[in-house]
């Protein structure tokens, strides 16, 4: 029992009820969120370090054992991502303080934000899979209410889509649940594992395996990616840049969680088809990334390239390639929330996306260019910074499989993002100035922080990658090894 | 827009409302060991507010009743997690709970238990929510 493992969840829970109730004062709300992100982020490194030094933590809501009570179950995978939400966020949070506007704010935008990093934090910890549903849901809704906030005819259009697309796939997300409690009768995910490795993981059960990974596909645009550039171009820079950061890679940590702690006894057929999904996405992000000339679009469809890459680690399924996936994630979730932030800010500046429009900005932003420049270099890995590592590790991983068509797809769609980020660079910030700073549409006061904030922590990810691999093979150890896992959550007692 | 003259449907409604809100108070105490609880006790109370809507108009019960329901929202999830975090507090898992029996004067011997803070929040909750969510459609002409 350790009810610091609840914390997460209650922090950002309780800070946006009670900003709820304080609608009207905005500097409280800006205020008590940026506190509530911290105390997350400080209670998810307390956590690391006590699973660091006591193995994985559980909790037993109400006393009441698993399998029959709550479990919430915290390794190092959950912590390392728990950090890492709690720094986009912190760096999404200052950005909207200067960027969101007066109307938003007042609409409940922290509160939402904060709801958002609870269902987050949720899919994180959650050990029981109907709570893992709850928790999509609670993310999902306030990403409705955040997509559609400040209702521009842009914003509707997409939200629609996006609203029924995910309402689709949650639909199947409890049909696959009810497929797999009547197939095991327990939705633990600990005593699942237990159940399928005792009867085996036979024909049917691969069936309803790949149901959930449509699911968690369509959550995590994973080749179901068709409304993803639509939605994630929509709403204002801020929120695109959360959601980019965060959304997604929910979607991605269940496959993880999933098809290593239960579905892990067929690799042959359902991590194969990860694999073929995350080689087909990679290469689709890829040819999107370079085919427009739109900054918001190259950004979103390198959001699917990320995706796929992560994807291939899970298909090799090798300690080394889930290091670097684990690796990889971490920094994807870092670097394409800066991406957004600095592409949202040019557009901030330009007032246009239109890549052709803009010219020349290292005239007059310096610093800004030559973050990108480093974002980018990140971005399509190049070492020292922190893309490297996680590249290096996933290709192995699938040369070691014999997968060698994901690896070398890997490697070819980097240099296809390195060219589409690079056309941002040399369109965007070379060439001619066109504006002046008087002609600008917006300034960057207050924009910069943020952005160098994520900045210095890709490069610390990638400088600093010996302090951290420690925790990311804690992270890996637990994912490849279910016992673990199993015998946290029931703690010796008898499995029924 | 004509105003209809529905004496029948004010005279009824204003015994009715009285009727429903003592029950949905009875089935939120019945809840603890029968049927009932905060959920739909919290799902009565609505009821009877939604039924005072339709009798009378909005504006009428905006000044009769001048609560921001978001705000009702709000305050029961507040209640509910932090009787969950209570049990934090005396170093029990997180929603653990307690009861124990009382000799009160009116009442006599009596069982007073934590769990029903807790769904004091979770019928405020279901208050807040259901009225927030009839008022929003209501207002959209």
């Amino acid at each position: 029992m350790n009810n610091v493992v609840l914390l997460p969840i209650i922090i950002p829970l309780l800070t946006g009820m009670i900003m709820i109730i304080f609608r009207k004062n905005i500097r409280f709300q800006r205020a008590f969120s940026i506190f509530a992100i911290l105390a997350t982020g400080a209670v998810s490194v307390f956590l690391m370090a006590q699973i660091r030094a006591k193995g994985i933590q559980t909790l037993q809501l109400g006393g009441w054992q698993a399998p029959f009570g709550i479990s919430m179950v915290a390794d190092m995978f959950s912590a390392l991502l728990l950090l890492t939400t709690s720094v986009v966020s912190f760096c999404c949070l200052l950005f909207a303080f200067r960027s969101i506007g007066k109307e938003r704010e007042a609409s409940y935008f922290y509160p939402m934000v904060l709801f958002l990093i609870t269902g987050v934090n949720g899919s994180f910890l959650t050990g029981d899979l109907f709570n893992l549903y709850v928790c999509f849901e609670v993310m999902l809704i306030s990403s409705y209410v955040l997509i559609t906030l400040g209702g521009t005819k842009k914003q509707l259009r997409e939200s629609i889509k996006y609203v029924l697309t995910n309402i689709v796939s949650s639909f199947l997300f409890l049909v696959a649940i009810a497929y797999l409690y009547a197939m095991t009768g327990t939705l633990n995910l600990a005593h699942l594992s237990v159940r399928i490795a005792e009867a085996g993981q036979d024909g049917l059960m691969t069936t309803v395996a790949i149901l959930f990974l449509i699911v968690f596909s369509m959550k995590a645009a994973l080749f179901l990616f068709f409304w993803l550039p639509g939605s994630y171009s929509a709403p204002p820079t801020a929120i695109a840049a959360l959601f980019a950061g965060l959304l997604t890679k929910v979607g991605i940590y269940a496959l993880f969680r999933m098809f290593t702690l239960v579905f892990y006894h067929e690799p042959q057929i359902t991590h194969l088809i990860i694999g073929v999904l995350g080689a087909l996405t990679m290469l689709l992000g890829a040819i999107g990334a370079i085919a427009y000339w739109d900054i918001k679009k190259i950004l979103t469809y390198n959001v699917m390239v990320g995706v796929g890459f992560i994807m291939a680690g899970l298909a090799s399924f090798t300690p080394v390639a889930m290091t670097g996936s684990i690796y990889y994630l971490i920094h994807d979730m870092i670097i394409k929330a800066l991406i957004f932030l600095i592409g949202g800010t040019m557009i901030h500046l330009t007032g246009t996306s239109k890549l052709k429009e803009i010219s020349g900005l290292i005239g007059t932003h310096p610093y800004l260019g030559w973050l990108f420049f480093i974002a980018a270099l990140s971005l399509s890995g190049i070492p020292p910074l922190s893309g490297f590592l996680g590249k290096v590790y996933i290709t192995q991983g699938t040369f070691e499989t014999g997968y060698y068509w994901l690896g070398a797809i890997g490697l070819i769609t980097s240099l296809m993002v390195l060219f589409s980020i690079m056309k941002i660079f040399m369109n965007g910030f070379w060439g001619e100035t066109y504006l002046s700073e008087e002609m600008e549409k917006g300034t960057t006061k207050g924009l910069m922080f943020p952005i160098g904030l994520l900045t210095v922590a890709t490069i610390v990810l990638g400088v600093g990658a010996e302090g951290i691999i420690e925790y990311v093979n804690l992270a890996t150890e637990s994912l490849m090894n279910p016992k673990l896992y199993i015998e946290a959550v029931f703690r010796g007692n008898v499995t029924p | 827009m004509k105003k209809p003259n529905d004496v029948i449907l004010h005279s009824v409604t204003k015994a009715a409302v009285v009727i429903i809100l003592t029950f949905s108070i009875d089935l939120f105490f019945a809840g603890h060991h029968d049927p009932g609880g905060g959920f739909i006790g919290g799902l009565g109370f609505a009821s009877a507010l939604t039924l005072l809507l339709l009798a009378f108009d909005i504006e009428w019960v905006r000044e009769n009743i001048p609560i921001d329901f978001k705000v009702v929202t709000a305050s029961g999830v507040l209640i509910a997690v932090l009787t969950g975090l209570g049990s934090v507090v005396f170093d029990a898992p997180f929603l653990s709970q307690t009861f124990d029996y009382f000799n009160l004067p009116i009442f006599g011997k009596t069982e007073l238990a934590t769990a029903v803070i807790f769904d004091f929040g979770v019928a405020l909750a279901v208050i807040g929510t259901a009225v927030t969510i009839i008022l929003s459609i209501a207002e959209d002409r």
